[in-house]
């Protein structure tokens, strides 16, 4: 499979990467010749063989369900949180209108 | 006096505990071995006085009688993909230029309470995306090693963690953080002639490091010696509540049980791992490397990987697919750059901020990973990487049926001139061909340098082991160390 222009265009939308014509013009090549080499991973018969999702065997963790149990992962961090905020606001984060 | 930036993590330790020198007086060494090298650039940020006064308190732990720890007053380099609080913390990245986390990753947590202390954040390729860190925001690390009799050309330290590499190398730090996800410890460690270990994945806490891909990223040590490596992967492991993927074993004393007799233990070749063209001189050291194994007393047996030659190309799916699904978190809102164009909303917002902050290699990543998520293209890609992915461990599971550790080289080539790979993505990614199976399988792995090449450069050889057996990767390292008796080193010219 390759890609064109358009969908390489495509996919920095779904990205969220904004790309001008000159770059994505470099991309196409790029990717083409990404994707045609992992495109040798179809001659692996792999009919047998379950996806693997994890590479040591776990069981699921959950924690206890207590509010703050840690202080540094449970709430009442809002300065901290915000700390590193390019727009911090009345507590929030500062974003551009998004309803008129 | 001895100059003390010469010494090992352990006779740092052993000497401040017994009183020799005191650790303001190491940390004092190495911070003006690190001023004087930003001709390297391995350093994003330097943090001296943060190593002075974490030195005071260890010494003055001493005068208390008080523990000081398995690395007290040894001052480390820190690979600038951990939180540090309070320390910039950038991935090497626009994006997060500036950004001063409020956190502590659990790994450098974990080695300060164990005495270590801070010279700085360490540069390194940007999201830990590059095998030559040519990629990062802050520009290159050049190796302090140079070709014998070649010029003054600038070499490749090796990437992700080449910052660690080169400070380590150069005498800027006794030893250093790395993080693997595909190699970035093994082939850094292999081109600046220095030891790296690679754990088994869960390990290390990924808490606090920044993620490229979650199911591969593991943390580990860079030092000069085997020996230093265990003493500091025991500092920095551990089980973490907060690491979802994080191991819940009890941490071994590596250090304590470290042995280079290998009677009885069976050393597979991987006959995959021979490919065609293979460079001569990394041949023959991995045919000294066998001779040095067997002369430590383990038998050398064949083995078969058969899905060897799908690893690179199954890896740069699944890497780029993770990594674009957890580089979507920097979209301007909460924290790092914003770019908020004139007069633009939200979307346009998000797609300036990530134009603006990621590097060409992080956006080309992204991208792969993009598309081979998207629908229509998952099955027959993601799918597909994931499903090649099982059969390279079933492979090494096969193998262990015959032997206990696998000896590799841990690199196609020795380093090469900066600049010289640029417009080649995937010559580039071949680069870590040997290293990135293990990574896959999240198999301990660590490189020893054994030798140097016709042009002076290291060559280093890779052992592979089982899982959670860092202990028999440890001790093969170490009988390489011993018989290979590496003691060529950069000559300074920074």
């Amino acid at each position: 499979m390759s890609v064109d222009k358009a969908q390489v265009a495509k996919i920095a939308s779904l990205a969220r990467i904004a790309m001008g014509d000159a770059e994505l013009e470099r991309m196409v090549p790029e990717l083409n010749n990404i994707l045609g080499w992992v495109e040798q991973l179809g001659e692996v018969d792999v009919s047998e063989v379950e996806p693997m999702t994890a590479v040591m065997p776990m069981a699921q963790r959950l924690r206890d369900d207590v509010i703050d149990a840690d202080p540094l992962t449970g709430g009442g961090v809002q300065g901290k949180v915000l700390a590193n905020a390019p727009a911090a606001e009345h507590g929030f984060f500062g974003v551009p209108k998004v309803i008129e | 006096m001895t100059d003390l930036t010469e010494l090992t993590v352990a006779e740092l330790r052993d000497g401040i505990r017994a009183g020799d020198f005191t650790a303001v007086e190491a940390a004092e060494a190495f911070n003006a071995n690190v001023a004087a090298a930003d001709a390297l650039n391995a350093f994003i940020v330097k943090t001296p006085e943060i190593a002075l006064k974490a030195a005071a308190l260890v010494d003055a732990d001493r005068a208390a009688g008080k523990d000081l720890g398995v690395m007290g007053g040894v001052p480390i380099g820190m690979k600038d993909l951990f939180a540090t609080r309070g320390v910039q913390t950038t991935a090497a990245s626009h994006i997060l230029e500036g950004f001063t986390p409020e956190y502590e990753s659990t790994v450098s947590h974990n080695l300060w309470s164990a005495g270590a202390t801070m010279l700085g954040k360490l540069n390194l390729d940007q999201f830990a995306m590059g095998s030559s860190n040519e990629t990062s925001y802050f520009g290159n690390v050049t190796s302090p090693w140079r070709k014998a009799g070649g010029g003054n050309e600038a070499m490749s330290p090796g990437g992700s963690s080449g910052g660690s590499s080169t400070a380590v190398a150069a005498r800027l730090a006794p030893a250093a953080t790395g993080t693997d996800t595909g190699g970035s410890i093994r082939q850094p460690a292999a081109f600046a002639g220095i030891c790296g270990i690679k754990p088994t994945y869960g390990r290390c806490s990924r808490w606090g490091v920044v993620a490229f891909a979650s199911s591969l990223d593991q943390a580990g040590p860079m030092a000069r010696t085997v020996r230093d490596c265990a003493i500091m992967l025991g500092a920095m492991a551990g089980f973490d509540p907060k690491d979802s993927t994080s191991l819940d074993e009890p941490v071994p004393d590596w250090e304590a049980a470290l042995n280079a007799d290998l009677k009885g233990k069976r050393v597979g070749i991987a006959r995959e791992y021979r490919m065609d063209g293979m460079d001569a001189e990394i041949e023959a050291s991995w045919e000294q490397g066998k001779q040095m194994l067997r002369d430590a007393g383990a038998e050398i047996v064949d083995v078969s990987l058969p899905h060897t030659k799908y690893a690179l190309p199954g890896y740069y799916i699944i890497a780029p697919a993770e990594a674009s699904s957890n580089l979507a978190r920097y979209d301007g809102v909460r924290y790092g750059l914003r770019d908020l164009p004139e007069g633009a909303g939200l979307q346009d917002m998000y797609a300036a901020t990530r134009a603006a902050g990621f590097g060409d290699e992080v956006k080309r990543r992204v991208l792969i990973g993009t598309y081979v998520l998207s629908a229509g293209f998952y099955d027959a890609y993601y799918t597909q990487a994931q499903k090649v992915r099982a059969l390279v461990a079933r492979d090494f599971e096969r193998a262990w049926e015959h032997c206990d550790l696998i000896l590799a080289p841990t690199t196609p080539s020795a380093s090469f001139p900066l600049g010289s790979k640029d417009d080649d993505p995937i010559g580039m990614y071949l680069n870590d061909v040997f290293a990135v199976p293990a990574s896959l399988a999240g198999l301990p792995a660590m490189s020893v340098p054994v030798d140097v090449n016709a042009d002076g450069l290291p060559l280093g050889l890779q052992i592979i082991g089982k899982p959670l057996d860092e202990q028999a990767v440890l001790d093969a390292g170490l009988a390489l160390e011993q018989r290979a008796g590496f003691t060529a080193r950069a000559e300074k010219w920074w």
